[in-house]
């Protein structure tokens, strides 16, 4: 095995959230304080907070980007990097364009190493395309004879050889597009970092860019690192893949085993009757969750006011501690609906064997959607003894309000009394 | 098995220029220049043009104002050289520290999409406005050439016509420097963008460009031979019209000042672009 052409290790991100900008002086002079001549910890680092978008921020928080990046690429390799909105991935990218640096890691490369998170990077709109492939392409690192000897490439490659000497603000988004990928394209460089770029410009044109790329990679045997939502475009490009969550590396292996791990961390695990038989799918040293039955609490149908009963059985393992239950309801869009805690077992006094927990969610509380829901085993309120999340999902029907038919906007849907005063006068 | 190229870690030295890797990227700088003086000026009628009609019109403006109505001295020289000279030097300083000033929020779109040395950014700000310099200053040796030969015996050029050349370099280091500390520091501390262009027009006044030294009231000028820039000013206006004051001291306190400024200027510059992305 030769040596990595890229190696990353144990890199990290920071970021503060909240507002920045406003009273920095005086934060960065307390943080110069008490970092640089108190030399204790920066107050305004809390470590340990992962970068969990369904919190809310606090202010002036600062959060983990990405945690802990191992990775090695040889020559040729094609990875994919997949992860949801917020998992990392434009973070990782941006370490290696060095477009910022990292808080802790390092990261190292041999050879050019070309990134694409946008493609047609210093265009400058009142320039001709002939000017503006040679601004784009020193911007990117090529020499300028460099750029002279592919010129043609390019524009054929474009396919704008007659709007070469027009001004680039006349051209349609899709010229402008295709122009900078097929700059970009040409660059040869022995690394390709390639953002979501694809995502824009038609059908077409997608395939002629994957085509390229997949090009570049075998036939040069250049490294490509490819973050994209398309999976069939991952798939069909990437050899190895990484599953980013919440900025921590979960998975990396087989392209394909990654996608799966992405799809199945992700995909809803709706039941017939909603009822889940888990065998021994959901079981570490700690718990064993067998079987979860979600029923309406009234009625036959599980809508809007018919409440929610949830049922989990599972078998405890650890005996004479302190022991709690959170689930959590998470909407198909993400959003956290609430997080609530049942203590099962005070004061350290756990049983081992089976246990059931019967917990019912009121009715007019969740609006007509789709559910998954998350549980987090933990010791005292403190430390996770078990967690899976979307261990199951849900539908909640929707109950029309007199002859409206259609859902109401929003997460939750209680049913608010009311009453009118009016004081008719004549 | 050849070596890792690319490095990145989270702590750089305070000062670690890769100027290999600024002349890798020349041709960058090249096009960042051309970028600058052509898109300017398109969709102009009057096009490059532009680049004389606004010196020559401050010029024609202070002769009207300091020189007819205030009636400031211009020790005895003819008040358009006089003014031309000074507009055509400070222009060059007031062009270089304000466009530089801006080197990170307004290329903020580029730096947080790729790589390249940020250090060329100022660079090609500099030496585009060079390039306009040397267009004006060529409208004023024109007409200084004129005042000249049709005989004007109040001009005397003399051999520090030499150190223009260091003059104008002068001119552009501190602009740069004092560029690059403003455009680090307003990536975070946005109030000093209201700062700059009063401040600039503050210096100039606080810079002998429309008035001789010698006609500052002896107490006060010390303050003004504090001002880096006055020697600059004053060297530039007495190597082509013989009038004024020339020193080596000064001259001396002008580069030494240069040099710090830039040293500065180039370290925070250096501990900004690491991250500013992350602030601006």
């Amino acid at each position: 095995m030769s040596q990595p052409i890229i190696k990353i290790e144990n890199l990290s991100k920071l970021y503060r959230l909240g507002e920045v900008g406003t009273g920095t002086l005086s934060h960065d002079l307390n943080r110069w304080w008490k970092t640089k001549v108190l030399r204790r910890e920066d107050p305004y680092t809390k470590i340990g907070s992962v970068n969990d978008r369904t919190q809310a921020a606090q202010k002036g928080e600062h959060v983990w980007a990405l945690r802990d990046i191992n990775l090695e690429l040889q020559e040729g390799d094609v990875l994919g990097i997949i992860g949801k909105n917020g998992a990392g991935k434009s973070t990782l990218l941006k370490l290696l364009s060095q477009v910022t640096s990292p808080t802790t890691g390092r990261i190292r490369a041999r050879g050019r190493m070309a990134s694409l998170l946008e493609v047609g990077t210093g265009f400058h709109p009142e320039m001709t395309g002939r000017e503006n492939i040679y601004m784009n392409g020193t911007i990117m690192g090529m020499r300028k004879k460099e750029i002279t000897s592919k010129l043609d490439e390019i524009v054929e490659f474009s396919g704008i050889a007659k709007y070469l000497d027009t001004p680039v603000k006349r051209y349609s988004s899709g010229m402008t597009v295709r122009l900078g990928f097929a700059i970009a394209a040409h660059l040869e460089p022995e690394i390709l970092v390639v953002d979501e770029v694809l995502a824009v410009g038609d059908a077409e044109f997608q395939k002629k860019a994957i085509g390229k790329m997949q090009d570049v990679s075998k036939s040069h045997g250049r490294t490509v690192l490819f973050v994209s939502h398309n999976m069939a475009a991952v798939k069909a490009l990437c050899k190895s893949g990484m599953v980013l969550v919440n900025g921590s590396q979960r998975f990396e292996g087989n392209i394909n085993d990654a996608i799966d791990f992405y799809q199945e961390n992700n995909a809803l695990v709706l039941a017939e009757n909603n009822h889940w038989e888990f065998g021994n799918n959901a079981e570490n040293d700690n718990i064993r969750v067998t079987s979860i039955k979600i029923t309406p609490l009234n009625g036959t149908t599980l809508d809007i006011s018919s409440g929610v009963q949830i049922e989990i059985d599972f078998y405890n393992k650890i005996k004479d501690i302190t022991e709690d239950l959170t689930f959590e309801i998470v909407t198909k869009e993400d959003i956290l609906v609430f997080h609530h805690g049942v203590v099962f077992a005070k004061d350290r006094d756990s049983k081992l064997g089976k246990h059931k927990i019967t917990a019912v969610i009121p009715p007019d509380v969740l609006n007509a959607n789709t559910y998954s829901m998350n549980l987090i085993f933990g010791q005292s309120q403190r430390y996770v003894l078990f967690s899976k999340e979307r261990i199951c999902a849900f539908e909640v029907e929707n109950v029309a309000i007199g002859n409206n038919m259609s859902v109401m906007p929003g997460v939750v849907r209680p049913n608010i009394t009311y009453t009118v005063n009016r004081n008719d006068q004549k | 098995m050849n070596a890792y190229n690319i490095d990145i870690k989270p702590k750089k030295h305070l000062l670690d220029i890769n100027f290999k890797e600024i002349w890798f990227y020349r041709d960058l700088l090249y096009m960042f220049i051309k970028r600058s003086i052509i898109t300017v000026y398109k969709q102009t009628i009057l096009g490059p043009l532009w680049f004389i009609v606004q010196p020559l019109m401050t010029t024609a403006m202070y002769i009207l104002v300091f020189g007819r109505i205030a009636q400031l001295s211009t020790d005895g020289l003819p008040q358009i050289l006089f003014y031309m000279s000074g507009i055509v030097i400070w222009n060059y300083f007031s062009e270089s520290f304000t466009t530089t000033a801006h080197t990170f929020n307004q290329n903020a779109q580029i730096f947080g999409k790729v790589y390249f040395p940020r250090l060329i950014m100022p660079l090609a700000e500099i030496l585009s406005g060079l390039i306009k310099f040397f267009i004006q200053f060529s409208l004023f040796i024109a007409i200084y050439l004129y005042f000249y030969f049709s005989g004007n015996t109040s001009i005397q050029p003399n051999w520090t016509l030499a150190l223009v050349p260091v003059y104008i370099g002068l001119m552009a280091l501190i602009g740069l420097a004092a560029g690059l500390i403003f455009s680090s520091l307003t990536t975070k501390y946005r109030d000093l963008n209201h700062l700059l262009t009063f401040g600039v027009q503050l210096l100039m006044y606080a810079t002998p460009v429309i008035y001789p030294v010698s006609t500052i009231p002896e107490k006060y000028k010390i303050f003004i031979q504090a001002n880096p820039l006055t020697p600059i000013l004053e060297g530039f206006k007495y190597a082509f019209l013989g009038a004024g004051h020339f020193s080596w001291d000064a001259l001396g306190y002008s580069g030494g000042f240069t040099a710090v400024l830039l040293f500065f200027g180039l370290i925070i510059f250096h501990q900004t672009e690491r991250s500013f992305i992350d602030t601006v």
